[in-house]
């Protein structure tokens, strides 16, 4: 099976250059808005959109994303209409890859079987489930491989080299290593640290490598880039897109585009990035 | 129900930490080695007679165990049916049950190394449990507790902070329990090479809920023992309240094969389970949550629902996985006190018996209230009483005088 991942990591690497990876919550701040920013990541330079999966208890986030799935699930967004957006999207875009990214509760109360056919047909080409471990395949990561649809792991600085083969096991598109011990939006790891880490999970894998949590500027998106096969963004677009907002947290003539300039400065740090030999 | 019966209702969970569906380990990879580590060493410590030994010790000498069983005469009398015995829980250190578990835990932690620990509270108890012992054994406690709880459990936090603890309002969400358990959880991720959690009930992630079940389980084993001395014989009924449901499980395990003891679990109804309540086995279906599968508070798109009960302790939109999986094979009774049952009840012991329970066992005690008069003079009722009221006394208080709803 080839996905749209599997497609556009083969063609960055072509090209010799690392990935740019975005994240943006689905719904937010409403999911018209939500749609139009979807679309200006890919027009931005975002290689790799990943669309959160808004839930009420996201234990692995930090303040800026759990403020922005509330933000979601006030204007009454949910998974259905995150499946909604997706289809839209792909309208004008059948090639940006694009992932969910979330928590198993509402993927679960969904139903597995309908929602991997459902999202499927809409166009989604991976799932990050930050609470279903490798412990946990039989729910959701081999059902999804069988439909179809990548599943990324997510590796962290406990994973060891022991555990490590048993988190890769069932991976495909990429690896999402979590760069640092902590939830989205905290402190960032030091880009020499993460290179480290990058060569070790490479010893084990031939999958590529995308370095997220902690990285806020192009410059640091810049230095991830020249350690692993892709730099991911998710907290610092959240922020730029709750700057943007009214007062009652509406969406004004300057969201899209707040997240777009910063789309693309990001970008421009990425594709600056010199390529080690990888 | 239609589910096979087990040939031991306590032979539970397999190695995956199921119960039936119930269970598992649905957390971040990062938290995954440790939970693994925590497993072994628990593994390790329970076949280690010198663990069992020190806790042992400090089950008597320092929390007062064992805890007596007390014929309430007065409420009996009151009620006219069955015999009422309480299990009391509210006499240990610290007020309530919520020590039994904590001393494992942190027992537990220093085996392994750990020098900072972090728990979640409601009402306070689990708090006031962790940081007492924080304290005895000289270790660093953060308390996560919902800012809601923060107003309405004061004298609990004044508690924790004398004995050395830094409590941490939280802000997020229904700033009640379920949050300040995210938050617990968000720390522990962040801070996962030195801290343990010691959580406060029969939930979270394997082997959470199996490790918390033994700790209480001492509650159910003197009960057992001690029915045997006064009266010669197991008990009827047992009844017990649940949040999380720790207290009722620490009650309930030792009994589940005893196929002649009626068990009740009672749930916080709230305002009336057609409006705001915290009855996930009466009001919700199986979700995952905070590290396990099991009966939650949830809307159709599976977003969790906030729970309301007069008790912060009961205040939780979930329930440990074993409670959802003796709800469906049918060994245990769940049911549900309202609000104002609770109060009455509350009312009813202290002024019957010169107990003062807290607000979480008053939901017990209220279906006490139905379920003893339909019983016969000979029938023994066991209800856990798990915690003292010295917390609620300014909440009831206000409430009585009709200062707030």
């Amino acid at each position: 099976m080839t996905t749209r991942i599997d497609t556009r990591f083969a063609e960055l690497k072509k090209q010799g250059r690392a990935a740019f990876v975005t994240y943006v919550m689905a719904g937010d701040p409403d999911p018209a808005t939500s749609l139009e920013i979807v679309k200006a990541l890919s027009k931005s330079g975002s290689d790799v959109i990943e669309l959160g999966i808004p839930f009420t208890d996201p234990m692995a986030d930090g303040p800026s994303i759990q403020a922005a799935g509330l933000r979601a699930l006030k204007v009454g967004m949910t998974l259905k209409k995150t499946l909604d957006l997706v289809r839209d999207f792909r309208k004008d875009d059948n090639v940006t890859p694009l992932v969910l990214m979330g928590y198993y509760n509402p993927i679960y109360i969904y139903g597995v079987d309908k929602f991997l056919a459902d999202a499927k047909t809409s166009g989604v080409d991976g799932l990050i489930i930050v609470d279903l471990p490798p412990e946990e395949d039989d729910e959701l990561c081999i059902p999804a491989l069988k439909a179809g649809l990548n599943f990324i792991r997510l590796a962290t600085p406990t994973t060891d080299d022991k555990r490590l083969p048993a988190v890769l096991a069932n991976t495909s598109g990429f690896v999402y290593y979590v760069s640092i011990a902590g939830i989205t939006g905290a402190a960032a790891a030091d880009a020499n640290v993460v290179g480290d880490a990058v060569a070790r999970i490479k010893r084990h894998t031939g999958l590529p490598i995308c370095v997220g949590f902690g990285i806020r500027t192009p410059e640091a998106a810049r230095a991830i880039a020249e350690k692993a096969d892709g730099s991911v963004v998710g907290t610092a677009l959240v922020d730029a897109l709750k700057g943007s907002l009214d007062a009652e947290g509406r969406a004004t003539a300057k969201t899209v585009n707040a997240v777009a300039e910063l789309t693309a400065a990001l970008a421009q740090g990425v594709r600056a990035a010199k390529q080690a030999a990888k | 129900m239609n589910i096979a019966k087990p040939n031991s209702y306590r032979s539970g969970p397999d190695e995956r930490g199921h119960f039936g569906i119930f269970g598992g380990r649905f957390v971040a990879e990062t938290l995954m080695p440790l939970i693994l580590d925590l497993e072994k060493a628990y593994t390790e410590a329970k076949a280690d007679p010198a663990f069992q030994a020190e806790m042992d010790g400090y089950l008597k000498n320092y929390v007062g165990r064992p805890s007596p069983l007390y014929f309430a005469e007065r409420l009996t009398e009151h009620l006219g049916g069955a015999k009422i015995y309480l299990k009391r829980e509210e006499l240990n250190h610290t007020g309530s049950h919520k020590v039994n578990n904590v001393l494992g835990q942190i027992m537990l932690a220093r085996r392994m190394g750990k020098k900072r620990i972090i728990a979640e509270t409601g009402a306070g108890q689990h708090g006031v449990a962790t940081a007492t012992l924080c304290a005895r054994f000289g270790l660093e406690c953060i308390v996560y507790m919902g800012a809601v709880d923060v107003e309405r459990q004061q004298p609990n936090v004044i508690r924790m902070e004398m004995l050395g603890a830094t409590v941490v309002p939280v802000q997020s969400g229904t700033r009640t329990l379920k949050d300040a358990m995210n938050e617990a959880l968000r720390d522990w991720v962040t801070n996962v090479h030195n801290t343990f959690y010691c959580i406060g009930t029969v939930a979270g992630p394997h082997p959470y809920p199996t490790l918390v079940r033994d700790f209480q389980s001492i509650i159910g084993n003197e009960t057992k023992a001690q029915m045997q001395e006064i009266e010669g014989r197991l008990p009827d009924s047992l009844v017990a309240c649940i949040g999380g449901g720790s207290n009722a499980m620490g009650l309930f395990h030792p009994f589940l094969d005893d196929s002649t003891v009626e068990i009740f679990g009672v749930e916080a109804a709230g305002h009336g389970l057609t409006q705001l309540h915290a009855a996930s086995i009466a009001g919700g279906r199986p979700g995952v949550l905070h590290g396990n599968r099991t009966y939650l508070l949830m809307d159709a798109d599976g977003q969790i629902q906030d729970a309301h009960s007069i008790s912060a302790g009961l205040d939780y939109p979930g329930i440990g996985p074993e409670h959802s999986w003796l709800h469906e094979i049918g060994r245990v009774n769940y049911l549900s006190a309202t609000d104002d049952e609770a109060l009455a009840a509350f009312q009813l012991l202290s002024k019957l018996e010169g107990i003062i329970p807290a607000l979480e066992p008053a939901h017990a005690i209220a279906k006490v209230m139905e379920l003893a008069p339909k019983r016969p003079k000979d029938h023994l009722m066991v209800v856990n009483l798990s915690g003292r009221g010295d917390k609620d006394v300014p909440q009831v208080g206000d409430i009585l005088r009709g200062k707030t709803k």
